[in-house]
């Protein structure tokens, strides 16, 4: 099996390879149209910030390759905020496969921190993504901004709102936290989304 | 729910071994960072910090390939610290696998390195570390690892840190640490009811209550510790089943 591992300019795009590693599976890092286009199964992770990952983006045509993808898509983190229509981050329209809001996080007293950072339970899991894996598992997260819940919510995390801690529509799965990083919980993620 | 306060181990590493009298049970090779770091990851650890307090070339060196096999083998998140002096170091050891890199004298010596740290790869990857002490004038920051007083005030710092664009700040009362007599909660409540950043407590964990004290008074959103999880005085497991059963949420 192929997968292929979107490269660009968003940070930690090397602990998912290890993750893959981890699991028996050496992926291909590329921004070729040709080898994403062919992979079996995308993975588009990263860390950063939405308006200069668009541009570059937009300026090698990734944004249209990656919305008309046919196999399995896997977003993680900016990953996932880059799949919707639009982020508050540098007021910066997406790609626009999921047709939501990214909204940055108001805290509503001291207790809550923006970046939100760390272990979160997560819970209402529907999708794939997510066989084997109880309600209330924590997994890790590292942000600032967060998609609200929607139709295409599949599961929901808790800070200082309820959010979407992942979201799935037809091939495209996301996660706003780091399977990658989430210890024993995000390897069986990981490996559900490769099973997919 | 909301995010579980988290606990931290920290392992100082001197030409790719960690220091400190280890002893830990039924581990090989205590004084190997990668296998010490999977131990803590399997006892519950929430995160790693790995500081490297070699100085040489060589050990830089030797620092970097650790965090690389760091980054291979343990799937939580860990930061790295020690001798960070410029953005290419930044960069260097995120391209080993590192997700945070800790800063301190050098974010005193030149504040403008948040700035450059954090417009290059975001804030979530800038660990601000304070080692501050209370005297007749307040809370003081000091240079290189305690020895060397400056007129910074903690908390002002602690805000243009923050203002500069850190994503946490790492906070060390030199006054308690290694007298495991507890957190400095006081300072500690009044950074984090005062910042919108996570703060991590550290300096003076000797028992499981202090913990929970860093949480429930001190407000810290992270406790690291160093000598009683290398000891053995305090299980991981232990500490976290003891947290929740007084009403933390933490990860288990």
């Amino acid at each position: 099996m192929k997968i292929a591992i979107v490269k660009y300019n968003a940070g930690n795009i090397y602990s998912v390879v290890n993750a893959l590693n981890r699991l028996g599976i050496n992926p291909v890092l590329t921004d070729d149209i040709e080898e994403l286009s062919s992979a079996d199964k995308i993975i588009f992770p990263g860390q950063g910030e939405a308006s200069g990952a668009m541009r570059y983006l937009k300026e090698r045509n990734l944004d249209k390759v990656i919305r008309d993808l046919h196999q399995p898509v896997l977003g993680i983190c900016i990953g996932q905020q880059l799949l919707c229509r639009h982020s508050e981050e540098g007021d910066t329209d997406c790609i626009g496969v999921f047709d939501t809001e990214v909204k940055r996080f108001t805290p509503s007293s001291h207790e809550y921190k923006v970046p939100a950072m760390g272990w979160n339970g997560i819970y209402g899991m529907k999708s794939k993504l997510f066989k084997g894996i109880p309600d209330n598992e924590f997994v890790y997260f590292v942000h600032s901004f967060y998609v609200p819940l929607c139709q295409y919510t599949a599961a929901v995390s808790d800070y200082i709102q309820p959010f979407s801690a992942a979201l799935h529509k037809d091939n495209f799965y996301s996660t706003q936290f780091h399977p990658e990083k989430s210890g024993d919980a995000g390897e069986r993620i990981i490996k559900n989304f490769i099973n997919i | 729910m909301g995010l579980a306060k988290r606990i931290i181990p920290c392992l100082d590493v001197k030409d790719g071994q960690t220091v400190k009298g280890v002893n830990f049970v039924n581990l090989r090779n205590a004084g190997d960072p990668v296998e010490l770091g999977k131990a803590y990851s399997m006892a519950g650890a929430d995160e790693l910090v790995f500081l490297d307090i070699t100085a040489s070339y060589d050990g830089r060196k030797t620092f970097t390939d650790m965090v690389t096999r760091v980054a291979k083998e343990i799937n939580i998140p860990f930061t790295v610290g020690g001798g960070i002096t410029e953005l290419a170091d930044v960069e260097r050891l995120l391209q080993a696998g590192a997700d945070k890199v800790s800063i301190n004298s050098a974010a005193i010596k030149r504040p403008e390195l948040i700035n450059e740290i954090t417009s290059h790869f975001g804030s979530q990857v800038c660990v601000c570390a304070i080692d501050a002490k209370n005297d007749d004038e307040g809370w003081h920051c000091y240079l290189k690892g305690g020895r060397e007083r400056t007129e910074l005030n903690l908390f002002e710092w602690a805000k243009e840190v923050q203002d500069r664009g850190a994503g946490e700040i790492l906070f060390t009362s030199m006054d308690n640490d290694g007298v495991k007599n507890g957190y400095a909660n006081d300072a500690l409540s009044r950074l984090a009811d005062s910042l919108s950043i996570p703060i991590i407590a550290s300096g003076g964990a000797g028992k499981k209550e202090h913990f929970l004290d860093a949480f429930t008074v001190g407000h810290a959103d992270a406790a690291l510790a160093a000598s009683v999880f290398h000891f053995g005085e305090i299980g991981i497991n232990e500490l976290k089943g003891y947290l929740k059963e007084n009403g933390v949420n933490v990860r288990i």
